[in-house]
């Protein structure tokens, strides 16, 4: 090993300002893949990473909560199915649905996003990608809600490109449900271009009517890194446009202004 | 020993995109004749003894709660099997 071999280096710099102790929880099932990934990018954008287990009810006091990417139990019976009921979801529901004034942010990614379908804490769900593929490529995406814990320092409808890699990525819900998520606003991300997966209206991410509990099938957590991170305009690996998210909650939980 | 079986189908509005794969890989074997596919689901719960209605009652629970996700799936029946 070299020390030119940041990836599995030491904590990163952070770019964000330095904060004021958000602490953000990544959660780990049998069968994540991702969590590194996300504790780095909470890291990178200003947080301090705090690392859940699943059959730990307890969150340890954290201020949000990041359900990252992978494969949870397999994908075994749906993707998510089981994960949805590891002891630390159930803390997760009850805070994240809190009526208090500031319920617990989560953010569920790729595989993450199909828990929180599965826990009822997001409408609808997802179907294998429509062509069957697993899909591996940079996306882009535009980002149409600006008002979640996860997405105020993004500009409305601002376009950005992240990874995205997955085979259940096709997100379904019936008609009713489709037009309440699209009147009320709360499509979060939407896919640009060619449909990766067939999924209804483009929906890449959408958020609960608090807009404190937010899912996506990309993965922001790959791009936040330059040299790491998606090829856009600046470069190959250059992109840096998942970063925000992160950013964003750190702000939010810090009580800055977008 | 008895076994319960539940079975779960996608919704029929919702595009099965496996049972599509398979009705176009169908006649490739020559079977033909087939206009559609749809593929699903069986669970098969064992149980030691006999099946009380109230066991039935609580497998009727998991197959709503658990082993299909309303939003895309059905539970299209749940009932016993004896032994052969």
């Amino acid at each position: 090993m070299s020390a030119e071999t940041p990836l599995i280096a030491g904590d990163p710099t952070p770019q964000a300002a330095p904060l004021s102790g958000a602490r953000i929880g990544v959660v780990t099932f049998p069968g994540t893949l991702d969590d590194r990934d996300a504790a780095r990018a909470v890291r990178l954008g200003g947080g301090t990473a705090v690392p859940l287990w699943h059959a730990d009810e307890s969150l340890h006091g954290v201020d949000a909560v990041v359900l990252p990417g992978g494969f949870s139990y397999g994908d075994y019976l749906r993707a998510g199915a089981i994960a949805r009921f590891a002891p630390v979801m159930s803390t997760i529901i009850t805070e994240a649905e809190a009526r208090t004034a500031s319920p617990l942010p989560v953010l569920g990614i790729c595989n993450g996003f199909q828990v929180l379908t599965e826990a009822h804490l997001l409408p609808g769900s997802m179907i294998k990608n429509d062509h069957l593929k697993f899909i591996c490529r940079d996306q882009v995406l535009r980002v149409e809600n600006t008002g979640t814990a996860w997405t105020s320092q993004f500009t409305q409808d601002e376009l950005i490109t992240v990874p995205m890699k997955n085979q259940d990525g096709q997100y379904v819900a019936d008609d009713a449900t489709l037009k309440k998520l699209e009147d009320q606003g709360r499509v979060v991300f939407r896919y640009v271009g060619e449909s990766p997966n067939g999924s209804r209206n483009d929906i890449a991410g959408v958020t609960n009517e608090r807009g404190n509990v937010v899912g996506l099938m990309p993965h922001p957590e790959h791009a936040v890194e330059a040299g790491y991170g998606s090829d856009d305009a600046t470069g190959l690996r250059e992109g840096t446009d998942g970063l925000t998210i992160f950013t964003s909650v750190v702000s939010s939980l810090t009580g800055g202004n977008a | 020993m008895p076994t319960i079986l539940v079975e779960v189908m996608p919704k029929p509005e919702i595009l099965d995109p496996q049972g599509k794969a398979i009705a176009n890989a169908l006649p490739h074997r020559g079977f033909t004749g087939f206009s559609g596919v749809r593929q699903g689901k069986r669970f098969e719960l064992s149980v030691e003894g006999e099946v009380t209605e109230e066991l039935l009652e609580s497998a009727r629970a998991a197959a709503a709660e658990m082993l299909s996700n309303p939003v895309i799936e059905d539970v299209v029946s749940v009932t016993v099997a004896e032994d052969q």
